[in-house]
């Protein structure tokens, strides 16, 4: 079998769509909490506590819909935490994020010891997963068809938020506050809005999205949770709305850009190439990424120099 | 004259700030409605803090604030605005990326099915009080397409969007152009006619003329007077602003100048924007004499010095010490020419506050070979220089090993000068040398200065201080708008009524005269 042979293939694409949900809705999440003027790293450790409370939420009240609130209540919880240590304490940025992270990563595993005497996976825990949809008309459609239809409930919602995060952010006043206070903090002050308020606002966002890419890890994506499952999402999805200028189009490209490195990633694996190679190309391809970004962006500064 | 005549009145106004500098002391400002009022003062006299006061930015200690006869508590800007006061900072409050339109309704947004942003609305908004004061701005135009002319439209918008009645301009023609001001004086006499008050905060006495009914005048934090503008000459307003209070005497010899040692040579610069921020300067400094540079500050003088020291890239015009150009040559390369340089930013260019005494006095000689051998540095060499320099320049400190954040501002000072004077300097630039600075301290850096002009340094003295300027400089130069508009071979011969003519630009020189500032042109 050749490389061409499993790309050009309907389960390729399917493939793409479903990987790259999780980092939509958490690059989505991380896309608001950047135009508000924050670099949040916390999403690995938001993307992490949602996915075990997805799975703990539905297996204690074997409810789908409980699962997924459960699940976004807890990365909300772990959004505000971090809200609260950076806006009202004042603490780092980055080194906050990266407390919030490693919690994240020994506090899923301790909880999950402690639930189901197990420190790897969840599977002795009866959790439930969101159901599929097949879509109506479109399933009919050759070749289109099986690539979009079929897909679990929060594929098409990650794809419904890109329209919502647009409106939210270009469309509205709430939207508005957010891009100024990103921007330029002085000038909204001047103007009487909130800087802590106004980003505190748009880390809730960010903690809904991020659980909900969570929940998907771990009630979709498959049907259990296991240490550390967010692998390095939380960062992709950043580096995603870096690649995308922050735009929620440019989000949404990108992040499918990553998907399909992910995509490769898991599918490639029946080549004679060594496993650990391709499962290194959605982290080569994020690499990649923010340098394309970076030059991009120095290109654009130049040009901007030379026109003064 | 009864209280309703005036709009707004600052009655006894005293602010100190935590520090313990008494920025306002005892300030009256009274305000009639539907004039434009100017408020002038040199730098340092208080007019940006009383502005501060009124707009709740800073609170006060003393005084009382009264719009339209009664007295008001104004907390924060919002409560500013909500009272109808806008003002227009000097650095514009606006977001680059926004449109004008949302730029001006953010924090007021008009809403369409009570959710989402009216666009359409806001740019209605917009387009209608554009018309109502005819100011020309394009609603829909992103900010960072905007030349600062509009942009200060936009600013001034923004306080009308909010209702003001009474609008505070700091300083607006600063960054303009002479045709946007121009415009801008238009649009306000405009302003004026449709019942608004507005506070115009300037140094140029020609505009207030030309603009202002009645003018306030601040002198280091007091007020000096109010007064009609019409009738009253640029000079009297100059003599108003202009004068010592304190004198600090400091003894020195008359000059005995050499030979030249920097030679200035048709310089220009102009800002990223394009405007001309230095032009066409002409001048020398010799060794053993002090040439002062005067001038309200923002007329060249801070680039001025950034040129000659090597932090800012020169575009035309030639810079020589010593006959040498220095011209592509990085800072340590200047500095190994024998230049030395304390720069007006203290906490920027002048020391590494977390950084102890020690660290900061051999931060421009670490890799000479008596500090550092074979890439170690010698702490015996190291320890013997920092406890000469602490001995000669009266640091008051508990050891070199001390940060240097700890020490007062004075003393903080000294580092600055011990490291820029012990190495026998061929030309010393010194900017704002005891700008914040206590009397002690301040008298100290002074008669160093004189010390190393009398060792044979050539000495470029540049300070909005006029006791500075008129005590210790040896001859003077005076800048005004990016050009040298007078020179002043004997500084004590000079007043500071004409000083401040000169500053203000109600007089200048021929060029004749000015050339005189460059010697070795004298003498060819």
């Amino acid at each position: 079998m050749n490389v061409w042979d499993i790309i050009f293939t309907t389960e390729f694409g399917y493939m793409i769509f479903r990987v790259t949900t999780p980092i939509l809705f958490t690059a989505l999440g991380a896309m608001i909490s950047r135009r508000a003027g924050i670099m949040n790293i916390s999403l690995e450790g938001l993307m992490l506590v949602g996915a075990l409370f997805g799975v703990i939420g539905s297996a204690y009240s074997q409810s789908v819909v409980a699962g997924v609130l459960s699940a976004v209540a807890a990365s909300l919880v772990m959004s505000l935490l971090f809200a609260y240590f950076v806006l009202k304490l004042k603490s780092d940025l980055i080194l906050t994020g990266i407390a919030l992270n490693l919690m994240a990563s020994g506090g899923t595993v301790f909880l999950l010891s402690v639930l189901c005497g197990d420190k790897g996976v969840s599977t002795s825990m009866n959790s439930l997963v969101v159901p599929a949809v097949e879509l109506p008309l479109i399933r009919h459609i050759p070749v289109l068809g099986p690539i979009l239809s079929g897909h679990n409930l929060l594929t098409y919602a990650a794809l419904l938020c890109v329209a919502l995060v647009y409106l939210l952010i270009n469309k509205s006043p709430l939207g508005l506050r957010i891009r100024s206070v990103g921007e330029n903090p002085s000038a909204a002050e001047s103007v009487g809005i909130s800087v802590v308020k106004t980003r505190f606002t748009a880390l809730v966002f960010t903690g809904i999205l991020s659980g909900l890419g969570g929940a998907y890890m771990s009630m979709g994506y498959v049907s259990w949770f296991a240490r550390d499952m967010a692998a390095g999402r939380g960062y992709m999805a950043l580096a995603a709305q870096n690649l995308g200028n922050a735009t929620p189009i440019g989000t949404f490209l990108s992040s499918f850009l990553f998907g399909i490195a992910d995509a490769m990633s898991s599918s490639l694996q029946v080549l004679s190439v060594p496993a650990e190679f391709i499962q290194m190309l959605p982290y080569v391809t994020t690499i990649i990424g923010l340098i394309l970004f970076a030059v991009n962006r120095k290109r654009k500064s130049a040009k901007a120099r030379m026109k003064l | 004259m009864s209280d309703q005549e005036y709009i707004l009145e600052m009655r006894g106004i005293t602010k100190i700030y935590p520090n313990g500098f008494v920025a306002n002391k005892d300030v009256n400002l009274a305000v009639r409605e539907g004039e434009i009022h100017a408020l002038v003062g040199e730098n340092g006299a208080g007019k940006s803090t009383l502005m501060k006061v009124l707009f709740g930015v800073e609170s006060h200690e003393e005084g009382e604030i009264r719009l339209k006869g009664q007295a008001v508590k104004i907390t924060d800007p919002i409560c500013a605005i909500d009272m109808g006061i806008g003002m227009v900072h000097q650095h514009f409050m606006l977001v680059p990326s926004l449109t004008v339109a949302e730029n001006i309704v953010l924090g007021r947004e008009p809403k369409r099915y009570k959710t989402l942003l009216h666009m359409e609305k806001a740019v209605k908004d917009t387009e209608e009080l554009c018309e109502k004061y005819n100011l020309k701005v394009d609603a829909r135009a992103r900010i960072d397409s905007l030349p600062v002319g509009q942009k200060q439209k936009v600013e001034i918008l923004k306080a009308l969007y909010r209702r003001a009645k009474v609008l505070i301009l700091d300083e607006p023609t600063a960054v303009l152009t002479p045709q946007e001001t121009e415009e801008l004086f238009v649009e306000l006499k405009r302003m004026r006619e449709a019942g608004h008050t507005i506070i115009f905060i300037s140094h140029k006495l020609n505009e207030v003329k030309e603009l202002c009914d009645r003018v306030t005048v601040l002198r280091l934090g007091r007020t000096v007077g109010t007064a009609d503008l019409k009738g009253l000459s640029e000079q009297a307003i100059s003599r108003m602003m202009v004068g010592r209070d304190v004198i600090l005497k400091i003894e020195k010899k008359k000059a005995s100048p050499d030979q030249e040692i920097l030679s200035v040579r048709d310089l220009s610069l102009n800002s990223n924007d394009g405007r001309p921020i230095i032009r066409n300067v002409n001048f020398s400094v010799r060794s053993g004499e002090i040439l002062g540079v005067a001038g309200v500050e923002g007329n060249g003088q801070r680039e001025l010095s950034e040129l000659i020291t090597g932090l800012r890239p020169f575009s035309r015009g030639k810079i020589l010490i010593e006959g040498k150009s220095i011209e592509k040559k990085t800072v340590k390369e200047i500095r190994r020419m024998g230049v030395s340089h304390i720069s007006e930013d203290r906490m920027t260019y002048g020391v590494a506050a977390g950084m102890g005494i020690w660290e900061n006095v051999i931060s421009d000689r670490f890799d000479h070979p008596k500090y550092c051998k074979r890439g170690f540095l010698q702490g015996d060499a190291i320890d013997r220089l920092t406890k000469r320099l602490i001995e000669e320049f009266h640091i008051k400190c508990d050891d070199g090993n001390q940060p240097v954040r700890m020490l007062s501002g004075g003393n903080m000072q000294k580092v600055v000068a011990a490291r820029e004077f012990s190495l026998a300097p061929r030309l010393s630039i010194v900017n704002q040398p005891t700008r914040g600075i206590d009397v002690g301290a301040t008298e100290f850096v002074r008669n160093k200065i004189v010390e190393l002009r009398d060792g044979g340094t050539a000495v470029l003295l540049i300070s909005a201080d006029l006791n500075e300027i008129l005590e210790l400089s040896d001859s003077l130069i005076v800048m005004h708008g990016g050009k040298i508009v007078a020179y002043l071979p004997d500084s004590s011969q000079v007043t500071e009524e004409e000083l401040g003519e000169y500053m203000l630009g109600i007089r200048q020189q021929n060029p004749e005269e000015i050339r005189r500032a460059c010697h070795e042109c004298e003498t060819n």
